[in-house]
């Protein structure tokens, strides 16, 4: 007979199902993909740690059965680094949304790349502040009616694989919640990178973003990403912008290989401290 | 699980074969969730778990005589 | 447990309070540091980010220090010993992270060598005035620890205990120096590390099934454990149950936070530090902390080669106040003279746990530099009439 568990069942705190994502939000379908990146990957669950903000999709961590933080707005790049750093061995994976990485995390977002800090970010955008009750965010396509732009935003969105590439990830891609399979290889192949890895997602917020501009539910929103997204691996990613109703560019932009941060500590200090350099293997205390 | 189900319409528009369709019956929640309509046509390739956001529903391979199932969780 | 010997500089050495508080850091068992530059607490880190690489450990400089105060905590969660330093403007930033360590119960360390203020101020003179924020900086209710060294040789001495203690309450500690303490060279010994008590981390010893991480064993502090240790425990900000789910209702509410609170004032007389001389036959007595405490000393020897009585009581640990040493003493003498390098902060905790048994007299002092002993022995001979 068949095997009767979903294969996503041993990543849930199944404890706490339901959650709380509206009926067609993408967030779910992120971590499915995820669960299956992990399951691909063979990664040891034991030695992965997932790090998220504040926000609807900071709410994974709570649902997901891996050592996981539930950290402040904007700060879980920097929290993610204090564990990477203690605990060179861990997995870290920051799982966080739009708001919270690229606005009030903006700066993080950006040093943490600059030094190529060894971190698996899944960012999962929806272009707007969900969890408060649909804000601008810096994602926000123009024209877009949200709480706070009750008028349509006029601010100039981030592109943010741009943003990313030009602060020194190593691996930068987009999808969108319609590209399940591409997203799911998306983070396998990141796990098996070193350095800073970006992953976008495009996500509906049908109860917000998509309700106040009358561009359906989550449905209408999935098929939108099926019709208009065109999948260019290795497009420059300033050609990448979005708008609220125009194509989406999708694909693995960016995968180019710089040494990570600890890399470069180890580098450094060992050259200039020579035998006098005691490279940290554990900073456990207990 | 079927009380998961939210009814969002991803695993019925996305199935590769159309397996699935809305039902009219009701989950506790007063969602119409999706059952099978077209058993045969199921080739267990897990999309409709992949995408559903509620981990409601999941597709999966049977060795039994080569049939392919999908199998929706429905315990509580 | 002792101390790691790797971590600790035996001998004698002329340092100043920055230096020998990153000595203190090491000794303590901190192998992980995440800071960011400013003055006056700077050479902390500069030491660390020195001494750290030779004794196993490492030290990053954040971007600020909204991310130095809570990488620290991310790296205390991977294993690590942490703390960062700072002084008012940082400690301002920092304000938020202080609230989720106490929310989370990370044990950490957070220096704050005061300087003057409010905002940019005096970045290289000395205050005192950030003693109030250290205790209610952050929203919402909750307990912190906070010392005051008044030397470098507390500079060292006082940051290994501010470490045990944030162990042993899992909560963060405020080491609250200021500009004259960190700028001070004096001699201070550095003991053998066998001669070192260093509390070592709350581990739990429980299986995977039957852990909680925010389940207590009735002495209201729960086990800790480790990222990548197999627990897959969920640590969140948000007001949570005893597995560490988010649980956001008034009883959960009241629960948590009362055992935040509870379990720092039960520990209050594990907590007290405070240094007395000459309360036997005192009518006034100088309650003072810190810099202004060397300046208080030459005040009270003025005094008493003038026929006055008068005692000393030295804060050392400051926050959780001592209200109960404060009562005791208020009801047999005349006066309690509290001098300051602010316009007056902890005169008001003084004057609340007197509870009007006897007269409180601030001597406040903007900052910028530190009083003359002239200024505090004239209150301390108006308080003697």
């Amino acid at each position: 007979m068949s095997d009767l568990v979903n294969p996503v069942e041993p990543f849930l705190r199944t404890d706490r199902m339901p959650h709380i994502w509206c009926p067609g939000c993408g967030i779910g379908t992120t971590v499915n993909c995820f669960a299956r990146a992990l399951i691909e990957s063979k990664i040891d669950l034991e030695s992965l740690a997932l790090v998220s903000g504040i926000g609807c999709t900071g709410r994974v961590a709570g649902y997901v059965k891996l050592d996981s933080f539930h950290t402040t707005h904007g700060r879980a790049i920097p929290f993610a680094t204090g564990l990477k750093l203690a605990n060179p061995k861990l997995n870290v994976v920051v799982y966080s949304g739009d708001g919270d990485l690229s606005a009030i995390g903006g700066n993080h977002l950006i040093h943490a790349a600059r030094r190529n800090i060894d971190l698996k970010v899944i960012c999962v955008n929806n272009l707007i502040y969900a969890m408060t009750g649909g804000q601008t965010a810096p994602t926000t396509p123009g024209h877009a009616i949200t709480s706070t732009a009750p008028y349509g935003a006029y601010e100039p969105a981030f592109n943010l694989p741009h943003l990313v590439e030009a602060a020194g990830a190593v691996y930068v891609a987009r999808w969108t919640t319609f590209h399940v399979r591409q997203l799911a290889r998306s983070i396998a192949e990141a796990f098996k990178k070193k350095g800073f890895s970006f992953i976008e997602v495009i996500s509906p917020c049908p109860t917000l973003y998509q309700r106040r501009n009358k561009l359906g539910d989550g449905l209408d929103t999935m098929k939108y990403y099926k019709d208009k997204s065109r999948v260019r691996n290795g497009a420059p990613t300033g050609e990448v912008d979005l708008t609220m109703t125009g194509e989406i560019v999708v694909g693995k932009f960016v995968d180019r290989d710089r040494p990570d941060y600890q890399t470069l500590m180890r580098a450094q200090l060992s050259e200039s401290l020579g035998e006098r350099f005691v490279e940290q293997t554990e900073m456990v205390c207990s | 699980m079927v009380e998961r189900c939210k009814a969002c319409g991803f695993c019925v528009e996305f199935c590769p074969t159309k397996v699935l369709a809305l039902s009219s019956a009701f989950n506790s929640k007063g969602y119409h969730p999706p059952h099978v309509v077209n058993p045969e046509k199921c080739s267990g390739c897990d999309l409709c778990g992949m995408y559903c956001p509620d981990f409601a529903i999941y597709g999966t391979r049977t060795s039994v005589a080569g049939a392919k199932e999908k199998e929706k969780d429905n315990e509580g | 447990m002792k101390a790691d010997p790797r971590g600790v500089l035996t001998g004698i050495h002329f340092l100043d309070g920055d230096h020998a508080c990153c000595e203190g850091a090491l000794a303590a068992g901190a192998r992980f540091a995440a800071g960011y530059p400013i003055t006056p607490s700077t050479e902390i880190v500069e030491r660390f980010a020195a001494r750290v690489p030779t004794v196993g450990g490492s030290f990053i400089q954040m971007e600020d220090e909204l991310a130095a105060s809570i990488t620290l905590q991310g790296a205390v969660w991977g294993g690590a010993k942490a703390f960062t330093v700072t002084s008012g403007p940082g400690f301002s930033l920092m304000m938020e992270h202080i609230g989720y360590a106490a929310m989370t119960e990370t044990p950490c360390v957070f220096v704050d060598v005061q300087r003057g203020g409010p905002s940019t101020g005096l970045p290289t003179l000395p205050a005192q005035a950030d003693m109030m924020q250290a205790r209610w900086g952050s929203h919402g209710d909750y307990e912190i620890i906070a010392l005051t060294p008044n030397s470098p040789q507390e500079c060292f001495d006082l940051t290994i205990r501010a470490f045990n203690l944030a162990e042993e309450f899992r909560v963060p500690v405020m080491f609250m120096m200021d500009e004259v303490v960190g700028h001070m060279t004096e001699k201070v010994v550095i003991p053998r590390a066998e001669d070192i008590e260093v509390t070592p981390r709350r581990h739990t010893r429980k299986s995977v099934e039957d852990y909680l991480p925010y389940g207590t064993n009735g002495d209201m502090v729960p086990e800790m454990a480790h990222a990548g240790e197999g627990y897959k425990f969920h640590v969140t900000g948000l007001t949570h149950d005893e597995h560490g789910y988010p649980n956001m209702t008034a009883p959960m509410q009241d629960k948590l936070v009362r055992r935040l609170q509870e379990k720092i004032r039960a520990g209050a007389d594990r907590i007290a530090m405070c240094e007395e001389a000459n309360l036997d036959d005192a009518d006034v007595v100088v309650v003072s902390y810190g810099i202004t405490s060397r300046v208080a000393q030459r005040a009270i020897d003025l005094a008493r080669a003038r026929g006055l009585r008068v005692g000393k009581l030295r804060l050392i640990a400051v926050w959780p106040f001592p209200d109960q040493r404060i009562r005791d003493l208020a009801g047999h003498i005349k006066a309690l003279v509290v001098p300051e390098l602010n316009l007056g902060q902890m005169v008001r905790e003084v004057e609340r746990a007197a509870a009007g048994q006897a007269k409180t007299y601030a001597v406040p002092h903007a900052g910028g530099g530190v009083h003359r002993p002239e200024d505090i022995l004239k209150v301390i001979v108006e308080a003697s009439r």
